[in-house]
């Protein structure tokens, strides 16, 4: 069976936004700093570092997950999605990260692009998602600066946006 | 913040995984969902010199109902136990004590098995195993055995795995028609570790209360079919039978406090599911 030894580099192939990438790095590398360190995607930001903020919030196989949760070697075949995909070209912002300008959801910003894929994902999975569900998804992020109030009306404007056809 | 060094094992095959844990035994931690161990590595409360992963096997990543059963396998994520279709009829206890359980982006990665494995003294999984009498499956490349849930967990963060065993599965038994089931928590912040966590299985032959949070495991009590009025110093007696110990999050007494009101809260719920069940 594969062994990846403590004191090597190892080769490690997964998809981020849609785009193969394989990187060398030790089996105990965090996700988190293969994303900013080794792929350059600052976008996902660093709080913590034992799950408890959400900064590092990616999407994984859809779903949002811990980047500084998952070991380097974890993440082969891993189908992972960044902050960085939600615009869908340079200078014009997705609907939900419009929501986020329009509605004042972000202050200092460290928190927000873990904020806004769990928010992603949430109204890809849950188009109808009600305040309750929202402010429940959002109890996995810690923001110091806003209050959470401007973020969950963001959030309800980019559900309201969304449902009425706009991407 | 960073783990110390491992070497990383990517076994085949539930074979391979036992015969990783025959070689390398308390050498080894495995990791599926990663979403305790991790943050032990980070903070290098653990420094295990081999990581064994059991994510990537689809036969142990799967929920078979046999035998009035969930069998849930060592690779099963919390989320996907979660989302099980008909959850609340097949085992509403589970339905909703698993929403208390960290946050949609840590459930979206973590077991069940390895909620177990961790034991944490007031981690939902564990307490429901308990109320529910469920059983932990073990495995070494030699013989396989099955524990009872309350003989498995041995104390704060100890259990009965040797260290070539895998907890391949745990079984949490279905609803049988006429049980109610009622699960509630205390917690400074939702998603937070309970400072106090209760669940209450009633049916036609008595009911159960399970504690967690306050003495070193989840603690089951069975409190007959009796009537309502020695409730209030059953719970109490109960209350104080907990090794309750003033922390950081609360003192004993507001844990003991806790167990009586939310204990009481509890057993009247499953109670008037368990009487419109059977009318």
């Amino acid at each position: 069976m594969p062994v990846l030894n403590a004191t090597s580099r190892h080769e490690v192939t997964f998809r981020v936004n849609g785009t193969e990438r394989t990187v060398r790095v030790e089996n105990r590398m965090l996700l988190s700093d293969v994303l900013r360190h080794e792929i350059g995607l600052t976008g996902t930001h660093v709080g913590c570092e034992h799950g408890v903020c959400g900064a590092c919030t990616v999407q994984i196989d859809g779903a949002p997950a811990r980047a500084c949760l998952v070991l380097a070697a974890q993440a082969e075949g891993m189908n992972i999605r960044t902050v960085e995909a939600l615009a869908a070209e340079t200078g014009r912002l997705s609907v939900l990260q419009q929501a986020f300008r329009d509605h004042h959801g972000l202050q200092c910003g460290f928190c927000t692009s873990g904020i806004l894929m769990t928010l992603d994902a949430l109204l890809a999975a849950e188009p109808d998602a009600s305040e309750g569900v929202i402010r429940d998804a959002l109890s996995g992020n810690l923001c110091r600066c806003t209050g959470y109030e401007p973020i969950v009306r963001a959030a309800l404007a980019a559900r309201d946006t969304l449902r009425k056809g706009g991407n | 913040m960073k783990p110390a060094r491992f070497s990383f094992v990517r076994p085949q095959s539930r074979q391979e995984i036992l015969d990783a844990l025959t070689e390398h035994g308390s050498d080894a931690s495995v990791i599926a969902g990663g979403q305790t161990l991790v943050p032990m590595l980070n903070m290098r409360l653990a420094r295990p010199k081999v990581l064994i992963d059991a994510a990537r096997l689809p036969d142990l990543a799967r929920i078979e109902e046999e035998k009035g059963e969930l069998r849930i396998g060592c690779a099963v994520r919390q989320a996907q136990l979660e989302q099980l279709p008909n959850l609340v009829s097949k085992q509403p206890l589970l339905a909703r004590a698993i929403p208390f359980i960290g946050h949609v982006q840590t459930r979206a990665r973590g077991t069940v098995c390895g909620s177990i494995a961790h034991a944490d003294p007031s981690a939902e999984l564990p307490l429901c195993l308990i109320a529910l009498q469920g059983k932990v499956h073990l495995r070494t490349r030699r013989k396989a055995r099955t524990v009872r849930a309350e003989d498995f967990f041995l104390g704060m963060m100890s259990t009965g795995r040797e260290p070539d065993e895998l907890i391949e599965a745990v079984s949490y038994p279905t609803a049988a028609p006429g049980t109610g089931f009622a699960f509630q928590e205390i917690g400074r912040r939702h998603g937070d570790f309970a400072i106090v966590a209760v669940a209450a299985v009633a049916s036609g032959d008595g009911v159960s209360l399970t504690v967690g949070g306050v003495d070193d495991v989840a603690r089951r009590f069975d409190l007959g079919a009796g009537r309502d009025d020695g409730l209030d110093d059953a719970l109490n007696d109960i209350a104080w039978s907990l090794n309750a110990r003033d922390d950081l999050h609360a003192s004993a007494a507001y844990r003991r406090e806790i167990t009586r009101r939310l204990g009481s809260h509890v057993i009247h719920q499953a109670k008037a599911e368990a009487a419109r069940c059977q009318s």
